[in-house]
């Protein structure tokens, strides 16, 4: 018995360290300034935690069998427990745990603390059950107002946020179902909801955050590679959650001035 | 103490006072553990269903249909809510603790008995009103069981949002309600009722999670009960305390001004206190089997008692680190993070302990002592997960994803109900009168633990790969598409698994008529409920008060004629 249950408790350890290790299945690839930051994290953090792991497990593996009650066995070491031991591996957890989450928040600071930089590329994205739209403010940098009242999911784009067209400021706005993104330029997102929460997820950004209604919530990244990627919803949202998906597609800049003012001139 | 004076209450006469409104702690211990015997069942025949779902989407089922993306969701929030709260919170605290916490500090009931009856039927009828959301139009909600509001707040987001999130509300604060008498008895008979010579550094580890775990219930479920009071009066009355103006289908709502974040705030302050009332139990008795079956006693008896306390006043400063993505504010993401990462370390204390206790003895490997390893094993696989999820840099990559669903699954959902598990082989001989079969309770868990592992393991590579969870099908994302041979992998992992849970029901029933006679103390163990008869008398002691003279844990004592000292043996007899 004491064999099959280090058996099993090995192999159970050393099959799933063999999946992570061999990356079979992995973060995807990272197309952001902050992907670089976010994997290194990721990547010590993983092999800390697999060390324990792996130190634990086969630990504990190897001690039930070591041990195990029988004729051979030795007679047990009646002890309490042992104070010095207590407070060494308290401290040493104490300082890893620590000392990794300090180590993160720098990159956390660095996303979350500071707002976009100037010059940065407005867009506003609104998820609303079961899309997301995208604005771009046009050439005057101003997004127009909405009004709820407006709001028609089934028309689409201006009409689907409740862009009022009265407003000045809404004449040059546009707004479309997928995201447009010029390579190697921060982009200054505001994340909005209409009806319940949900969350905006791009995996390769290595970028989420939801978009709450009553909030405007304003987030930076920079996209890196001209490539399409996914966009997933992250919060439950109600019943077509799970097709509630976009995409974004990062081009180059011409790539990206030119569809502007396509998109300009086809709303005029 | 005053623990004779507090047995107000005679032995009952009668079916009904005997067995269903009884006052004796011991069968309404066991109330508890069939209420949640019944409630793990349907949770996990919901996870059944879910998992075919996954794999199947178009499959229709004999007897259940075609299951579409809103059934799927109601599978998924009563899954949840009902694993959650009649399950993880019901047995091992409700159900195990009731039993024996009186028996282990050597009282003869709980202080409040008949407050304690009230609660177990309160719990039953908030069980009853949960099941009902089944059955009425609309069917089940589809929220989530975190219950996100507005989703949650509005009967128009969707199919279930009608009644059935009505009912489902309704139910949780009935269960609010429930939990904290239970844990005013539960903590008032701790602090009172304990037997001559029962200080507290001689309670059992178990007695130590109970307590515990009652103050977090009596903090935590008044929280809970007051968020879900308000979102009944936003679903009801029009209030807007957690819905802003919002447009649902171009309709725009009467709410103004609320906010969904607050509901959030309130839900996590008791839900993350939550994940402790689930395994602290668990731990408890994870250290009282490792010590008992490795003739030995337990490493570090202090540092476990303090580590409890630690796990218990920290799990209240951490809510927040279920909300890094949420909008809340990045400083205080920093601050819950930190506090977080603290918790992480009297965890560890726990883990080094087990493994100290196992460390030069004579380990008996019986099958709740099975359980207690797989339990040990399965708190160290979904303990390590924690430091990823809570570091807010990459809580983003992986928040919502099915890494959070196989880093909460293997703490607080499978290696709790190992904990439950292995309370159940342990202490079946002293409820019952009867053993378990051995052989039936090894292949139970060979085939559990390895049963887990392939379901849950699996889902850190699929978060890592940025697979979401709470989508009904995976067909709509084209990244997330591949990843269904892995799903696939799982169900199948889940249809033995579960297969092998009837193994456990088959042994619990039929040992209940058929096991061979326990003897009273089968175990060799020390603690006071093996010093009394099996089953134990109505007052538990048989008229007399034991008196307590050792610590819980003396195993292997040089010099002692046995390898035990019974907490009621004399001072002398570990001298020749």
């Amino acid at each position: 018995m004491g064999f099959a249950l280090l058996a099993v408790i090995w192999l159970i350890t050393l099959i799933s360290t063999y999946f992570f290790i061999a990356k079979t299945w992995w973060l995807p690839l990272g197309a952001s300034a902050s992907a670089a930051f976010i994997d290194g994290q990721f990547t010590l953090t993983y092999v800390l935690m697999a060390i324990v792991f792996l130190g634990a497990q086969l630990a504990l593996g190897y001690l039930v069998w070591k041990y195990r009650d029988g004729a051979a066995a030795k007679p047990v070491k009646y002890s309490h427990g042992n104070t010095t031991l207590e407070i060494l591996w308290t401290a040493l957890t104490a300082v890893l745990f620590i000392g990794l989450n300090l180590m993160g928040s720098r990159v956390w600071a660095h996303e979350r603390f500071e707002p976009a930089a100037s010059g940065a590329v407005p867009v506003e994205a609104t998820g609303m059950q079961f899309a997301w739209y995208f604005r771009y403010p046009g050439t005057d940098g101003n997004y127009g107002v909405t009004n709820p009242t407006l709001i028609d999911p089934s028309a689409g784009n201006e009409a689907a946020i409740g862009l009022d067209s009265t407003d000045p400021a809404a004449k040059d706005d546009v707004v479309t179902g997928s995201m447009y993104l010029p390579v190697g330029r921060q982009v200054d997102l505001t994340l909005r909801a209409v009806d319940v929460i949900h969350s905006f997820f791009v995996p390769n950004f290595r970028f989420k955050q939801d978009a709450v209604p009553g909030l405007a919530i304003h987030m930076h990244f920079t996209p890196t590679q001209i490539g399409d990627y996914e966009i997933a919803c992250a919060e439950l949202c109600g019943l077509g959650h799970y097709k509630m998906h976009g995409m974004v597609h990062v081009v180059s800049q011409e790539d990206f001035d030119k569809w502007l003012a396509q998109r300009e001139a086809e709303k005029q | 103490m005053v623990a004779q004076e507090a047995h107000g209450h005679g032995a009952p006469q009668g079916f009904i006072r005997k067995y269903v409104f009884s006052l004796d702690h011991k069968v309404i211990g066991i109330q508890y553990y069939f209420l949640a015997l019944a409630a793990v069942f349907v949770g996990m025949f919901l996870s059944l269903l879910m998992r075919i779902h996954m794999i199947w989407p178009t499959a229709v089922l004999p007897l259940v249909g075609e299951i579409k993306p809103e059934t799927y969701l109601s599978l998924l929030t009563m899954h949840g809510t009902i694993m959650v709260f009649f399950v993880l919170t019901t047995a091992p605290q409700s159900g195990f603790g009731n039993y024996f916490l009186p028996i282990q500090i050597g009282a003869p009931d709980m202080a409040f008995p008949v407050l304690n009856m009230l609660s177990f039927w309160t719990t039953f009828v908030a069980f009853i009103v949960m099941l009902a959301a089944f059955f009425v139009t609309g069917g089940a909600p589809l929220h989530g069981w975190t219950g996100y509001a507005p989703l949650s707040a509005l009967p128009s987001a969707g199919p279930g949002e009608q009644l059935g999130a009505d009912l489902w509300i309704t139910s949780i604060a009935i269960f609010c309600i429930a939990s904290l008498m239970g844990a005013l008895n539960f903590i008032t008979t701790t602090l009172d009722l304990r037997a001559k010579g029962m200080t507290l550094m001689r309670m059992p580890l178990t007695c130590w999670a109970w307590f515990i775990t009652a103050i977090l219930g009596l903090l935590a479920f008044g929280v809970l009960l007051s968020a879900g009071i308000l979102l009944l009066l936003d679903r009801n009355l029009g209030t807007s305390f957690y819905v802003p103006l919002v447009v649902v289908n171009g309709q725009v709502l009467g709410h103004k001004g609320g906010s969904p974040l607050l509901w959030q705030h309130l839900f996590w302050f008791f839900g993350h206190p939550e994940v402790y009332i689930a395994i602290l139990p668990g731990m408890g008795v994870a250290s009282q089997l490792l010590s008992t079956f490795s003739r030995k006693p337990i490493f570090g008896y202090k540092a476990m008692v303090y580590a409890i306390m630690a796990i218990g006043i920290l799990g209240f400063v951490v809510w927040g680190h279920h909300m890094f993505m949420s909008g809340m504010s990045p400083y205080s993401a920093f601050a819950f993070s930190i506090m977080t990462m603290c918790i992480g370390v009297p965890s560890a204390i726990k883990t080094f302990n087990w493994l100290g206790t196992l460390l030069h003895g004579r380990i008996r490997l019986h099958s709740p002592m099975l359980f207690a390893i797989g339990f040990v094993s399965l708190f160290v696989s979904g303990g390590l997960s924690g430091p990823f999820l809570a570091q807010p840099v990459l809580d983003i990559p992986l928040h919502d994803t099915y890494f959070v669903v196989g880093h909460f699954h293997l703490i607080m959902g499978v290696a709790a109900i190992f904990g439950i598990f292995a309370a159940t082989y342990y202490w079946f001989p002293k409820m019952f009168g009867r053993m378990m079969n051995e052989t039936l309770g090894k292949i139970h868990f060979f085939i559990t633990l390895a049963g887990t592992y392939a379901i849950f393991m699996p889902m850190h590579y699929l978060g890592m790969a940025g697979q979401t969870r709470r989508y009904s099908q995976f067909t709509e994302v084209a990244y997330q598409a591949k990843l269904i041979p892995l799903q696939t992998f799982m169900t199948f992992a889940a249809f033995v698994t579960i297969a092998a849970q009837f193994i456990f029901v088959i042994n619990l029933f039929w040992s209940m008529k058929k096991g061979p006679k326990a003897p009273d103390n089968p175990w060799e163990a020390t603690t006071l409920e093996w010093t009394t008869a099996t089953p134990p008398p109505h007052d538990n002691f048989g008229g007399h008060t034991p008196v307590v003279n050792h610590g819980p844990y003396e195993y292997s004592v040089p010099g002692a004629t046995r390898d035990f000292i019974l907490q009621t043996d004399p001072l002398t007899v570990h001298q020749k």
